[in-house]
């Protein structure tokens, strides 16, 4: 059985991929589903969903809530995913390098992986941020700064008890380069966890992106989901959809996520290979 | 009346596992104040027997028929609670590792008295001064009570968790493989323990043990186990004098005698040479003191075309040191490894990479030396490719590897999980021999398998080396294995080699006393 049957054989899994294609595809296919852009006003503030026409009613300026839901998403997903290519390739690299060569190479990445995990991340990013000026490139930098040391200290760890395996061994015995055998040999068997903990950066990475932008630390031209929900704080008691919408989206693009990791951390287990 | 008396047991196994019943109609008795064997190999169903006795059959293993008599109460009809309080007090258990059986931050005076106190009305004191008696029994007498079990050694932690288990006079004693974690010494004393203890006390033992060396010592009966069923049982002395069965006659055929001899090659034609190769550990990290640990010490020896030669040792004597530094696993602080003519110890690693085709090596644990992600194909071609052989060429010759070392060449798209132990063996050989090497080196290569596999993959092991004129290294900590398939012998210890010579004359007239302790330390040798 293949590895896509596999993954696919999991109900969690197909449902999580499910709904985030259907995001992506929501986020992708805006321009076409609505004629208007997100920050064009359309009618009276706070309007109810269903009210004239408004799928999901308007915010505290009168502005489509469907729309800036969808043209949000691509703000929400683009800086998740981005930002977990960038931590998760930093993170692999300085992790695999340090576990794979240990001693002195790895007492120096450690510590400089320490040197990240010690500041408060999100003060730290709301500096980065601030210090960058406020745009979406400053906050991909930023949460791809505050997150590497996780993945750093998971392949870290990973390629440590790996590197100790006979197979591993054999490899050198066998005469293999080191990048062969890194690239080869350990990484392939120390993927399952980095999937998993990729899968969780996305979610994180969307949610530290709303607290950016709830904050104002957002890019001031861009909306994404969460300076939906910064800009409606003050109408939150009034008028409930402006801010429970973009909140269940960011939850239900987390939650799909985990379960597409969970999908793949069951579906690499050669294990259950049949 | 006998003290246990086992009929048709039958244990089922949850739906999904290899097959319906881990154990079918076994019938047993264990007489008073005597020592029974179960004797088989792995998955026969002989622990999972002796689990059942003690009523701690694993989540989804159920007994489903038959069976157990304890003193006239069926045991298998008792409520929990009664069986708990017959645990400890009426058949006690220990187990192959005594490193996790025992807890790592409670010192052992303290364990074994809480389990004297979990059964009885006495104070801590009390509890106390009667744990310190029984460890004296056990031959602790001089380990404080207060020390914890990292401070022991494996013989030490098996003493440990005998005196617990005795703590209570159990009936019955359960030694589940109580030696197999243990070097041949250390064995020999546990097991003379285990006889001493069950006479003075009047025991009954039931001894699990896949090795019929130890049955030869140890036991007034026996039963031998195959999937499950009981093959063959009786007096000892009758089951392996005049085996009836013949699987019983293959597993007693099986077990290496300790007097095979290989003459020694008659002219040596040298291609390693290892002079004075000295290699010490540090501890400790930047700003401790380091102290070392001398794990070679000054090691001197020479490896000819066509011949084995064997490394024998304990843990610890430093064996799996020197073939990981003649291999350069690890980088040796001094001396010399001459692989004919260039000095290896000490050469940079991209320098060494092209020679490395040229020593290859079988590891010990079939279930970690092959990448898991890896077809058996893929791991057959990664040593050619890095050496720059055609990935074609190099997969036609994997398929005649694998026929060479008795595999179908169809498992090329397999991954290992899917095969046996011994079966990895084969394919871990297959890897090394890829490169063609002249010289091969074989770390415990047979030590995890069952009997009857061991002399088969030491078998292919002794023809590979003759059809290729391979030079082999063969570590080993069992001097019988070592005896069936080495020409040459070397005895390690502490990191020094105590003696060395053809394996005819170590095994006739061993020189140095640590070698006679060896030697006289293998179980079942006068009975075998």
């Amino acid at each position: 059985m293949g590895f896509t049957r596999r993954f696919l054989c999991r109900p969690t899994a197909m449902f999580g991929l499910a709904v985030f294609l259907f995001i992506v595809a929501i986020a992708l296919g805006a321009p076409l589903l609505f004629s208007r852009g997100p920050f064009s006003i359309v009618g009276m503030p706070l309007l109810p969903p269903g009210a004239s026409g408004l799928l999901a009613g308007s915010d505290v300026l009168g502005r489509d809530m469907a729309v800036g839901l969808a043209y949000g998403a691509r703000i929400s997903l683009l800086v998740g995913i981005a930002s977990t290519v960038c931590a998760a390739g930093i993170g692999v690299l300085m992790g695999a390098v340090a576990g794979y060569y240990g001693g002195w190479v790895d007492d120096l990445l450690m510590r400089v992986t320490e040197f990240f995990q010690i500041i408060p991340s999100f003060v730290l990013l709301m500096v980065l941020v601030a210090f960058l000026q406020p745009s979406l490139a400053s906050t991909v930098i930023g949460i791809t700064l505050v997150t590497w040391p996780q993945v750093a200290r998971v392949v870290r760890g990973e390629f440590l008890s790996l590197r100790a395996r006979e197979f591993v061994q054999a490899a050198r015995v066998l005469g293999m380069g080191d990048a062969a055998i890194i690239a080869t040999q350990i990484l392939p068997n120390a993927l399952p966890p980095i999937v998993v903990i990729s899968s969780m950066i996305v979610g994180n990475a969307i949610l530290t992106e709303s607290a950016l932008s709830f904050l104002g630390l957002g890019d001031p031209n861009l909306l994404s989901w969460g300076s939906m929900i910064g800009g409606s704080r003050s109408a939150m008691w009034v008028a409930w959809w402006t801010t429970v919408l973009p909140g269940a989206c960011i939850m239900i693009t987390v939650l799909a996520l985990n379960f597409i990791g969970d999908g793949l951390n069951d579906a690499l287990n050669p294990r259950a290979r049949r | 009346m006998p003290l246990v008396s086992i009929q048709n047991l039958t244990v089922s196994l949850p739906s999904g596992a290899d097959r319906a019943l881990a154990t079918e109609g076994v019938s047993l008795d264990i007489g008073r104040k005597e020592i029974v064997c179960i004797v088989g190999e792995s998955g026969s169903g002989k622990s999972i027997t002796a689990h059942a006795i003690m009523g701690l059959l694993p989540r989804g293993v159920a007994a489903t028929g038959g069976n157990i008599f304890f003193d006239g109460v069926d045991l298998l009809r008792q409520p929990a609670d009664a069986m708990r309080r017959r645990r400890g007090r009426d058949i006690a258990m220990i187990f192959q590792d005594p490193m996790a059986a025992l807890n790592p931050v409670l010192a052992i005076g303290k364990q074994v008295s809480e389990q004297i106190r979990a059964h009885q009305r006495v104070s801590e004191t009390q509890a106390l001064k009667q744990a310190a008696r029984l460890l004296g029994e056990m031959g602790l007498g001089e380990i404080s009570l207060k020390a914890y079990p990292h401070q022991l050694s494996g013989g030490q932690r098996q003493r440990v968790m005998i005196a617990m288990a005795l703590s209570l006079s159990p009936r019955l004693l359960i030694a589940d493989e109580p030696t197999t974690a243990l070097d041949v010494t250390t064995q020999a004393q546990i097991l003379k323990l285990i006889k001493h203890i069950q006479t003075m006390r009047e025991m009954s033992v039931l001894l699990i043990t896949h090795d019929f060396g130890v049955v030869a010592d140890m036991a007034d009966s026996v039963a031998v186990m195959r999937h499950g069923k009981i093959v063959e049982s009786g007096a000892t002395a009758q089951v392996l004098g005049n085996p009836s069965h013949a699987y019983t006659r293959a597993l007693i055929a099986a077990v290496p005698r300790g007097a095979s001899q290989l003459p020694p090659v008659s002219q040596i034609r040298p291609v390693i040479q290892v002079k004075n190769l000295t290699k010490r550990f540090r501890r400790g990290g930047l700003f401790s003191s380091t102290p070392t640990t001398t794990a070679l010490d000054d090691v001197s020896l020479t490896l000819g075309r066509g011949e084995t030669l064997g490394v024998v040792g304990e843990s610890g004597s430093g064996k799996s040191t020197l073939a990981r530094c003649i291999i350069r696993l690890l980088d040796p602080d001094a001396g010399e490894v001459r692989l004919e003519d260039v000095d290896i110890a000490h050469m940079r690693s991209a320098a060494l990479r092209p020679l490395r085709r040229r020593i290859q090596m079988v590891f010990q644990d079939p279930f970690s030396s092959l990448n898991p992600r890896q077809t058996v194909g893929d791991s057959l071609i990664a040593g050619p490719r890095a050496h720059g052989e055609d990935v074609r060429e190099a997969r036609r010759r994997a398929a005649d590897m694998l026929d060479l070392v008795g595999l179908s060449p169809q498992v090329l798209q397999r991954l290992p999980h899917e095969f046996s132990g011994g079966q990895r063996q084969r394919i871990g050989l297959a890897r090394a021999l890829m490169l063609r090497p002249e010289v091969l080196i074989a770390d415990e290569p047979v030590s995890a398998l069952d009997v009857t596999v061991q002399a088969q993959v030491l078998k292919l092991l002794d023809d590979v080396r003759r059809q290729m004129n391979l030079a082999m290294l063969f570590i080993t900590h069992d001097m019988r294995v070592a005896a069936q398939i080495c020409h040459r012998v070397v005895v390690m210890r502490h990191g020094r080699i105590v003696e060395q010579g053809s394996t005819r004359d170590i095994f006739a007239a061993p020189a140095s006393d640590y070698t006679k302790a060896l030697l006289a330390a293998i179980p079942g040798r006068q009975a075998l």
